[in-house]
């Protein structure tokens, strides 16, 4: 079980957090957005081997969404940022197909 | 004489007491540091179980958590292994896989018939005539098969959970577990040692005399003494998970789960001893070498008369010598090796040693009266009287926890083991657990480790003193996995699963290559023991059959739990009325008087009817939904979702989230709306009231609140962040009393006279006392009449219901549940998230219109082909042409008896009060278009012809509703 560092509250057992997805995956205009771009954001999600951008909720606690870095491979956590926030730079090693922020 | 394999002195048993305990129906003795296993063989009992497969006799092979073969059931626990039960007065254990007893088993044929049962023999025999698998395979297997018996009843035993954070966990009890926690625990740290044994020592338990006498005790005091070391005896460590978070398992006269979250493991589980593969290898009497060292020196105990060693270390000639030492007869060592060690061969005293000789047969029937041995360079044989077998193949370090959350392993040739690899900051094996079987590095490491976790936990290095011991001068031990000559059937590699070294070549020869597959082509260290002792000697044997080097076979995936642990450990408390939340509104215990039947909604607990005395469910929901269209009825809706959405932006903020407007509504008004996901699939629904500019209530689905809330916060912080709006949950602040039906104004009039019922119209809110409670009340309502949903703070729920009923008496008032409640809302066409809805369905399919002129989640999907596609199944109402059909719920309907071509199916069905007959809602594909139209309904067995119409069954211009 993971020992996440919300950005708020500190470690915190991962049972107390509810998965998000993808992080920086930017709501499309619906406005100006064929079909194909607005199904793409609809459902289409990385899922890498490595380094990925991803987004919790501290639902049991503060209840505040953020980001999180974390290998998919060893489930290291390497950063916590808030949302809004860029990614930490230098933190997607080359080659991984993580969050585009 | 009780007891007669009792040794007279030595042990760490206490022979001033002594504890009763009964297996297999007879009466036996032991003492106080016994497990059931040790006072077994001081009671000379040494067949104690049948295999699994072949119902062969089966003894006491190991001692510790590793056992294949002495597996009984506890009480009414099945499969637990005898040589970890700490013995207890009282204890009543039972052999189990034999019948009618284990020295008479009726299956004992089954091991004649060995021959029939080769490696993945069930894939074999099973797939040829699916008629002999019912009539004769499947009914004997049905009987044969399983493993103990499951009990049927409660648990009777009592489990806790402890959740628990520490700086270091040392798992093992032993001399380099104890070093690392003495260590850790003196430069400060947070410690936490679990040893899986009832007492702390470790191997040092098995082969005292090493170092000095006391250390352990003087170490425990100390431990005992330090405030921040935890020592848990009986607790076996079972699992690693990320971030170093473990399960441990807590047996005896606590049982309790133990859920640690560790800075630093340091991980001194110790070896696990390898057995030898030769025929006839299974026999009661035929025990682990190390066993055989610890049920002498632990416990007091000669596990026989007449011993014979064989072994391809030096290590176990102490066995020997133990034996020696408690007057037991060494009859010969065999030694696989061509040269023993000579300071193993100074341990014994005027035995027999035959190197380079192994065990090729062994004879006796319900346990071992003789070996026949052979020089490994081939010649006579030669037999020797014993009835033990004391065998060792070298040791596994226990690698499992590390192995656990992807600690890699590596094959070392030396040691003929796989050991940990790559260093994990979070985990460090020492001592045994790491290869290194040398007791001064035991010590060595323990200290080291313990030093390096406190430091990485902030400590200061703390000094310590370990005992002082000669190096090892031990031969190095000769890896030989199979013992040349011939092996029939009988030569086990996994005593659990009967597998034989011939079921292993086998399968390499029938292609199989991959130890995963192997493993299930044979059942090799699939049983409850996980193969501790067989799956290191399995993968050799695979891997010199395909002329492999072991390292390149590797070890099957090492999974939690590392020992069987039972249900009731994993729930604890959390069973029966705890296993989950159990939410009760207000007026609860009124619906409870008055007869209620419940339903669950969620968590929550809802009166479904309220059943007079002989009434069926039928009849009493046709009253209540009589009562509520023509008098008055009263619905406890306190389970709703209720949110508070305020702030400057929170009309603008609503606009967003809902299909329909919110900024154009007056304050004081009520508005009902629909939301959907981004991809236009309806989610929710509810009915929202201006309070004031910048306030909303809103109420959600009683199932859907707590997610209604988590996406309003989703969109507020992550997409919208601009937007100045606060929700509050407010569900269970508010009660909810519903007043419905034609005789519902005079009611709330006598409850709140300042309330002026004439100028209060349909779908719009008022404040106002009611029953001298302050009350918001909403004319809105979800069953098609007059009605006023009364909220008030939660404390005064019950005391508003009561007010109500009695106001209401005069009337005939009738309390109502959801089932009427459901009846009465789909008489009138209004939908049900979750019923009419499964996330595939979009308000134009609903025929909910959306707003035109503004942006919404979902908006844009609603464009996308397939949403916009006219033949999308679209709600509808359904009437059979019999009146008094009532269609099963998830019908399929079809348009032509002769296809089973799906037009779509029913989403709700009753039999309609006020209507008089049975209507369905249903969701048809082009449905719209189809009113008037036949349809056909595969209902209870046969072709049920129906009629396609608008779902509005009743009052469809609303002037009941608007009162």
């Amino acid at each position: 079980m993971l020992l996440i560092p919300c950005p708020w509250c500190g470690e915190r057992d991962e049972i107390e957090f509810h998965y998000g997805g993808e992080a920086h995956v930017s709501r499309a205009d619906p406005a100006a957005t064929d079909d194909a771009a607005w199904a793409d954001y609809l459902y289409m999600r990385n899922n890498p081997k490595g380094v990925f951008a991803e987004r919790w909720v501290h639902q049991a606690g503060c209840r505040r969404w953020f980001n999180l870095l974390r290998d998919t491979v060893s489930h290291r956590i390497i950063a916590v940022y808030k949302i809004g926030e860029k990614l930490p730079p230098g933190s997607l090693s080359a080659g991984s197909h993580g969050g585009d922020p | 004489m009780t007891q007669p394999f009792r040794l007279a002195n030595g042990g760490g048993i206490d022979r001033s007491r002594t504890l009763r305990f009964r297996f297999d129906g007879r009466d036996y003795e032991g003492h106080p540091g016994d497990t059931l296993a040790s006072a077994l063989l001081a009671n000379g009992v040494r067949l104690v179980a049948r295999s699994f497969k072949f119902h062969r006799p089966r003894g006491i092979f190991a001692a510790g958590m590793e056992e294949p073969s002495a597996l009984v059931r506890l009480g009414a626990e099945p499969n637990r292994r005898a040589t970890d039960i700490a013995l207890y007065d009282g204890l009543v254990a039972s052999s189990q896989h034999a019948w009618p007893s284990l020295t008479f088993d009726l299956a004992t044929p089954i091991g004649w018939l060995a021959p029939l049962f080769p490696a993945g023999f069930y894939y074999k025999i099973f797939f040829r005539s699916p008629a002999l698998w019912r009539q004769v395979w499947e009914p004997l297997l049905r009987h044969m098969a399983g493993l103990g018996r499951a009990p049927r009843e409660p648990d009777p035993v009592r489990f806790d959970k402890t959740h628990v954070h520490c700086d270091v966990l040392v798992v093992g009890g032993g001399p380099a577990g104890l070093a690392a926690a003495l260590a850790a625990g003196r430069a400060g740290a947070r410690v936490i040692i679990a040893e899986a044994g009832g007492e702390l020592g470790g191997a040092l338990l098995r082969r005292p005399g090493q170092i000095e006498a006391g250390w352990v005790d003087t170490v425990a005091a100390e431990l005992a003494t330090l405030p921040e070391i935890q020592v848990l005896t009986n607790t076996v460590a079972f699992g690693r998970y990320d971030g170093n978070y473990l399960l441990a398992a807590e047996r005896g006269e606590r049982n309790r789960l133990w859920h640690i979250r560790a800075r630093r493991v340091v991980l001194a589980s110790g070896a696990i001893e390898r057995p030898l593969v030769f025929p006839g290898n299974d026999r009661p009497g035929i025990m682990l070498a190390g066993a055989v060292e610890t049920y002498v020196n632990r416990y007091a105990v000669a596990p026989g008369r007449r011993a014979v060693l064989l072994s391809n270390n030096d290590d176990a000639y102490h066995a020997a010598a133990a034996l020696q030492a408690a007057g037991v007869a060494v009859a010969a060592i065999v030694d696989l090796r061509a040269e023993p060690g000579a300071a193993a061969q100074a341990l014994v005293d005027g035995v027999t040693v035959y190197p380079g000789h192994a065990v090729v047969g062994t004879s006796g029937r319900r346990q071992l009266r003789q070996v026949t041995i052979r020089s490994l360079a081939g010649g006579a044989t030669r037999t020797i009287a014993c009835d033990l077998l004391a065998v060792s193949g070298g040791w596994n370090p226990v690698v499992h926890l590390f192995a656990h959350a992807q600690g890699r392993l590596r094959y070392d040739e030396t040691l003929a083991a796989f050991v940990p690899d790559a260093t994990d900051a979070a985990i460090e094996p020492v001592g045994a657990a790491r290869g290194s079987f040398d007791l001064a590095a035991c010590f060595a490491e323990g200290a080291e480790a313990g030093n390096r976790a406190a430091v990485a936990c902030g400590f200061a290095i703390s000094e310590i003193t370990l005992p002082e011991i000669a190096a090892s001068t031990e031969a190095a031990p000769a890896a030989v996995w199979l013992i040349p000559g011939d092996h029939g059937r009988k030569s086990f590699v996994d005593l659990h699963n009967d597998v034989t070294a011939a079921d292993i070549a086998l399968a390499a020869r029938e292609g199989f290559t991959a130890i995963e597959h192997v493993k299930r082509w044979t059942t090799l260290g699939m049983g409850t023991d996980q193969g501790k002792t067989g799956n290191i000697p399995g993968l050799a044997l695979l891997s010199q059959a395909l002329g492999r080097a072991i390292a390149d076979t590797g070890t099957t995936t090492f999974r939690p739990p590392f020992v069987p642990v039972s249900f009731g450990l994993l729930a604890g408390r959390e069973r029966g009325p705890f296993y989950d939340p159990v939410r009760q509104t207000p007026m609860h215990d009124w619906h409870v008087t008055a007869g209620a039947v419940f339903e669950d909604v969620g968590q929550w607990k809802r009166p479904r009817y309220y059943p007079r005395p002989g009434e069926s469910m039928d009849q009493a929901v046709r009253r209540e939904c009589l009562a509520a269209r023509d008098g008055v009825a009263l619905l406890d809706a306190s389970t709703l979702g209720k949110i508070e959405v305020s702030g400057p932006d929170a009309a603008r903020f609503l606009d967003r989230i809902y299909v329909n407007r919110w900024q154009n509504l007056a304050v004081g008004r009520c508005r009902y709306g629909v939301m959907c996901r981004d991809d236009g699939m309806v989610f929710d629904d509810g009915v929202g009231t201006r309070l004031a500019t910048d306030r909303f209530f809103l109420t959600t689905t009683t199932g859907n609140a707590g997610a209604v809330l988590g996406w309003f916060e989703e969109w507020l912080q992550t997409e919208w962040p601009e937007l100045d709006v606060l929700c509050t949950s407010l569900t269970e602040e508010y009660a909810n009393a519903t007043l419905v039906g034609p005789a519902a104004r005079p009611v709330l009039a006598e409850l709140a006279p300042r309330l002026d019922l004439a100028a209060f119209p349909f779908m719009t809110m008022r404040e106002a006392d009611v029953a001298g409670v302050p009350a918001r009340v909403f004319r809105v309502g979800f069953a098609g009449e007059l009605a006023y949903e009364i909220n008030v703070p939660a404390t005064a729920g019950l005391e508003l219901w009561q007010r109500l009923i009695e106001a209401g008496e005069p009337h005939g008032i009738t309390p109502y549940g959801t089932e009427a409640m459901h009846v009465l809302r789909a008489e009138k066409g209004y939908f049900i998230v979750g019923q009419e809805t499964d996330g595939s369905v979009t308000p134009l399919d609903l025929g909910i219109p959306v707003a035109a002129d503004k942006d919404f989640l979902g908006r844009r999907s609603l464009r996308r082909p397939d949403t916009a596609r006219p033949d999308r199944k679209q709600l509808v109402g359904v009437l059979p042409d019999d009146p008094a059909a009532v269609l099963a719920e998830g019908t399929q309907l079809i348009a032509d008896p002769q296809s089973t071509a799906m037009l779509g199916h029913v989403t709700s069905s009753y039999f309609g009060a006020r209507i008089g007959r049975g209507f369905a809602l249903a969701l048809v594909a082009g449905g719209r278009a189809r009113h008037g139209e036949s349809i056909y309904a595969w209902h209870d067995g046969r072709i049920v012809p129906a009629q396609v119409c608008s779902p509005i069954f009743y009052d469809p211009d609303g002037r009941r509703r608007d009162g």
